[in-house]
């Protein structure tokens, strides 16, 4: 718990040190999470301390929305102000992207099984 | 309120302690709601909890910054978790290696489908610039969405609650647009919800299945990364 926690922290601050010092976009834990991806690879995959420590943070992460969402009371007036184009935005994009993904996956699908026909 | 109480308030309002409580007796109460309700997704803890906190905080006229004051504790841990995203992708990642075409087709058209479409429509109906840009990373996590949003100018917190609508509309809607459409490959459904709706999308395809809540899991983790390359990239056309 106690090295693995140093090990994620660690590993945010070098992704908050990279992305600021290039001027990336990208958010600094984001780069942290790449960084611990490529370490899993090379390692071959995240020891039993790790597992654990991630698994027990990951669990409770919706907990981790709520300060954040409560932030919302302080933008109240602009939901209202614009209810129509957020719901018509959430409802058209949430579709179309469903429905994109699936059916380019599906048409990847076809073709390939199309190639190893004989 | 009698002078004593009142004492009491001043100091309980000032002590970053009340702020901290109240988050997690929210969250408390909103979780023990959503399994009464069998896990429905339109009974979404974090939705729920974050309408009892604006409710309690107007009621008692409780400034935000004061309340997270105390809850920045709780916050402070979205950090470490993101970079703790890493371990659930690496195992994903390891299970879906065959199908690496389609799920690499799948997730490019599928990212820049979340962004654009949510822009867009958003736009053509008179949307605010900071409010189209919250609106761009609705499709992924939030603590990645809440990083994208802060990076281009968007409102972290509105972009937070997007997100779980989008999860939810999701959850809900996903099935009934997936039959209409044919499409009953759950390795496809699976992966096509991760990237529209992140963790409360593959919450609800594990209910569905072990295969299709493995490559929901894989989308979530790869739309993440995506979009907190391509998004902030893009965001200063919009202008």
């Amino acid at each position: 718990m106690r090295a693995s926690l140093t090990t994620l922290l660690a590993l945010q601050l070098a992704g908050e040190i990279v992305t600021r010092s290039l001027g990336l976009p990208v958010p600094g834990p984001v780069i942290g999470m790449l960084l611990l991806f490529i370490a899993l690879m090379l390692r071959g995959g995240p020891g039993h301390e790790l597992q654990g420590t991630s698994h027990g943070l990951l669990q409770h992460l919706s907990l981790l929305f709520v300060p954040a969402g409560t932030g919302i009371m302080a933008h109240l007036h602009r939901v209202a102000d614009e209810w129509l184009p957020l719901l018509l935005s959430l409802f058209v994009s949430t579709a179309a992207t469903l429905a994109v993904t699936a059916l380019v996956m599906k048409l990847c699908l076809r073709d390939r099984a199309a190639g190893e026909a004989p | 309120m009698n002078p004593q109480l009142g004492q009491l308030w001043v100091y309980l309002a000032a002590s970053p302690l009340l702020g901290l409580t109240v988050t997690l007796l929210a969250y408390q109460g909103a979780f023990w709601l959503y399994r009464r309700s069998g896990m429905n997704p339109l009974a979404n803890p974090v939705l729920i909890a974050v309408a009892v906190l604006v409710l309690l905080l107007t009621a008692t006229g409780t400034a935000y910054e004061s309340y997270f004051a105390g809850a920045q504790f709780v916050h402070f841990l979205l950090g470490p978790a993101t970079v703790a995203l890493a371990v659930p992708l690496y195992t994903q990642f390891r299970r879906v290696r065959a199908m690496l075409l389609p799920v690499l087709a799948g997730l490019v058209s599928g990212c820049i489908t979340a962004a654009l479409s949510a822009v867009l429509v958003a736009r053509l109906f008179g949307a605010s610039l900071p409010t189209q840009l919250s609106l761009a990373p609705k499709s992924v996590t939030t603590p990645i969405a809440m990083g994208i949003a802060e990076r281009i100018g968007g409102i972290p917190s509105l972009t937070a609650v997007l997100v779980i609508v989008t999860g939810i509309l999701g959850a809900v809607g996903a099935r009934w647009l997936f039959d209409a459409l044919r499409l009953r490959d759950p390795a496809i459904r699976g992966f096509a919800i991760g990237i529209a709706s992140h963790g409360i999308g593959t919450a609800r395809a594990f209910q569905v299945s072990e295969e299709a809540g493995a490559f929901a899991a894989l989308a979530m983790g790869l739309n993440g990364v995506l979009t907190a390359l391509l998004v902030p990239a893009f965001a200063g056309w919009l202008g």
